[in-house]
């Protein structure tokens, strides 16, 4: 139980890190300035749930590792986030696409686990749902604006929900880790969010004017560690400090 | 009241420390010598996101992450109070940006040096908000209300950044050796143009002398700058740095420290343009602001249909 446990809350934890760091990316590069402070804002919120995550990873994994251990030194392979947030911030409108689909997401997973039987998930899970409640407001709000706005943003939201939409099945598989901790109580399973996230998805969509994506691929693959090509580059970029001065305290 | 009195009793009102509000009436010159500094003041805090933010995505630890994004988006914060303020002296923030992009406003030239190593954003910190806050503290006092109130908020922010940057260069220098070596070189490139941030010496200023008459300078450019040094030089010795400045001298007679010249004609160069980083930093503000413009027509489009804002999904 401790293993899956463990493996959990690596999911959730690697997924809050990989998002921030994606948001960290557009310091200084909004669209305006209140705009700027904003994405930084929910940044810094990700960043706290993955400090929080990871540094319970560690004690339940108990091997000594610390968050930092765990964020700085760990390779590509044994990443476990969604294979969505580590997607580029190809523009304004894939930033909010992408932050929309998890925001939903995370609102229905944190309500959920607000009611665990470990206290300190469900502790955790209740000043998470908190902070995620107005990023949805915030990414929800953008989706209606883009979508309403000039047909420039319509076109721009539309590119960006349709490369986007295959990393969303991701967010609702559900394996034997999942099961056993279900059965204890500890988690929902994840195909058990599906039917509200899709139907959240389906309002936002229709007040955007956007149709959903006529495909059932859907991609694969990082719970298993098999990611993108993005998330090398990321991690190259992020652990450089750490792994070119081994043993160095910042 | 003719003119001369009117000029008069707006220098009487301020030689009695009242503070002038927007629609008080005041010279054109007070107008323009506030919009000029407060939106110099207001850009330097956008750009001053950029050397800071190259750190962002290789800040070494979660904690140090967050604790630099959370001091840019302060910054962010900061450029907001004092466009704000600028704009109530009958400016917009459109053109603000435009003078910005045209050359005709400035930012502090301090952040056309480039950030090379992480002690660099400790340096920042340190070196650059401490100089900035000897400034500021004087500014809470200016004769313009809203610049005023906006330095206030903006003081307490800067000495909790002038704290963190202190204790990563502190980290640093009592680090590694190889940790040691980049905090050195961190200092060695950041002292002297923490020290031009106060500008030129007094005597060679040329807007010092309106500027302290109207109280929106409080105090000298020199004064200013000894301030900070003062402060400074014994923290650097505490964490075994060394200043840069073979004359640096303890004065006992003064009880001031002494400094060897300041290379004017790098500063001068540097505000002509001709700075380390100064083409990259302003290609960067107008990359991103030109990338924004949709995002920006289509809230304002949304926002023209909808008479409304935020929307509530």
């Amino acid at each position: 139980m401790q293993n899956a446990l463990f493996q959990y809350l690596l999911r959730l934890g690697d997924t809050n890190l990989i998002l921030s760091h994606r948001l960290a990316e557009l310091c200084s590069r909004g669209p305006f300035l209140e705009e700027d402070i904003a994405l930084t804002n929910i940044a810094l919120d990700h960043i706290g749930q993955a400090e929080a995550l990871l540094k319970y990873a560690s004690e339940v994994e108990g091997r000594s590792r610390t968050e930092d251990d765990l964020a700085y030194l760990r390779n590509e392979t044994d990443f476990r986030n969604c294979l969505l947030v580590e997607q580029p911030n190809t523009d304004f409108a894939y930033v909010i696409v992408r932050q929309f689909f998890i925001d939903v997401w995370q609102g229905l997973l944190y309500n959920a686990l607000k009611n665990s039987k470990d206290e300190t998930l469900a502790a955790m899970a209740t000043r998470f749902a908190k902070e995620t409640a107005y990023h949805y407001r915030h990414s929800g709000s953008w989706m209606v604006r883009l979508g309403q706005g000039t047909d420039e943003s319509r076109a721009r939201l539309e590119r960006a929900f349709r490369d986007l939409w295959h990393y969303t099945g991701e967010l609702f598989e559900t394996d034997a880790t999942e099961e056993k901790l279900s059965a204890a109580g500890i988690v929902p399973t994840s195909d058990a969010l599906y039917p509200e996230w899709i139907a959240q998805i389906n309002r936002v969509a229709g007040e955007a004017g956007l149709r959903l994506p006529a495909t059932d691929y859907m991609a694969s693959g990082g719970r298993v560690g098999m990611h993108t090509e993005h998330l090398g580059h990321l991690l190259a970029e992020m652990q450089y400090l750490q792994r070119a001065y081994p043993g160095a305290k910042w | 009241m003719n003119s001369d009195n009117r000029f008069e009793a707006f220098q009487q009102y301020i030689d009695s420390e009242e503070k002038i509000e927007p629609k008080d009436w005041m010279p054109d010159e007070y107008r323009l010598h506030n919009i000029r500094q407060i939106s110099q003041h207001a850009h330097s805090e956008v750009i001053g996101m950029q050397p800071e933010g190259n750190w962002i995505t290789r800040a070494p630890s979660l904690r140090a992450k967050k604790i630099l994004l959370a001091k840019i988006q302060d910054e962010g914060g900061h450029g907001l109070y004092l466009y704000s303020a600028a704009e109530t002296l009958g400016i917009t923030r459109d053109e603000l940006i435009e003078q910005l992009h045209s050359g005709k406003a400035k930012y502090s030239s301090v952040f056309n040096y480039p950030t090379l190593n992480w002690a660099d954003i400790g340096a920042i910190g340190w070196l650059v908000d401490g100089a900035a806050v000897t400034n500021q503290l004087s500014l809470r006092r200016t004769s313009y209300g809203p610049y005023s109130r906006a330095m206030m908020r903006i003081c307490n922010e800067e000495s909790f950044h002038q704290r963190q940057g202190y204790e990563i260069m502190a980290k640093m220098a009592t680090g590694t050796p190889e940790q040691h070596a980049m905090a050195q070189s961190a200092i060695d490139r950041w002292w002297w143009p923490a020290l031009m941030m106060f500008g030129p010496h007094d005597n060679d200023s040329p807007r010092t002398s309106n500027g302290l008459r109207w109280k929106i300078k409080r105090a000298g450019n020199d004064e200013l700058r000894q301030r900070f040094i003062d402060k400074t030089v014994p923290q650097a010795e505490v964490i075994g740095l060394k200043i840069p400045d073979p004359r640096l001298r303890w004065n006992e007679e003064t009880q001031h420290y002494e400094i060897g010249p300041i290379n004017w004609d790098e500063f001068h160069r540097v505000v002509r343009g001709e700075g380390p980083c100064n083409s990259q930093r302003m290609a960067h503000h107008k990359h991103w602001h030109a990338e924004g413009a949709w995002v920006r027509e289509a809230a304002a489009a949304y926002a023209a249909r909808h008479n409304t804002n935020p929307v509530r999904v």
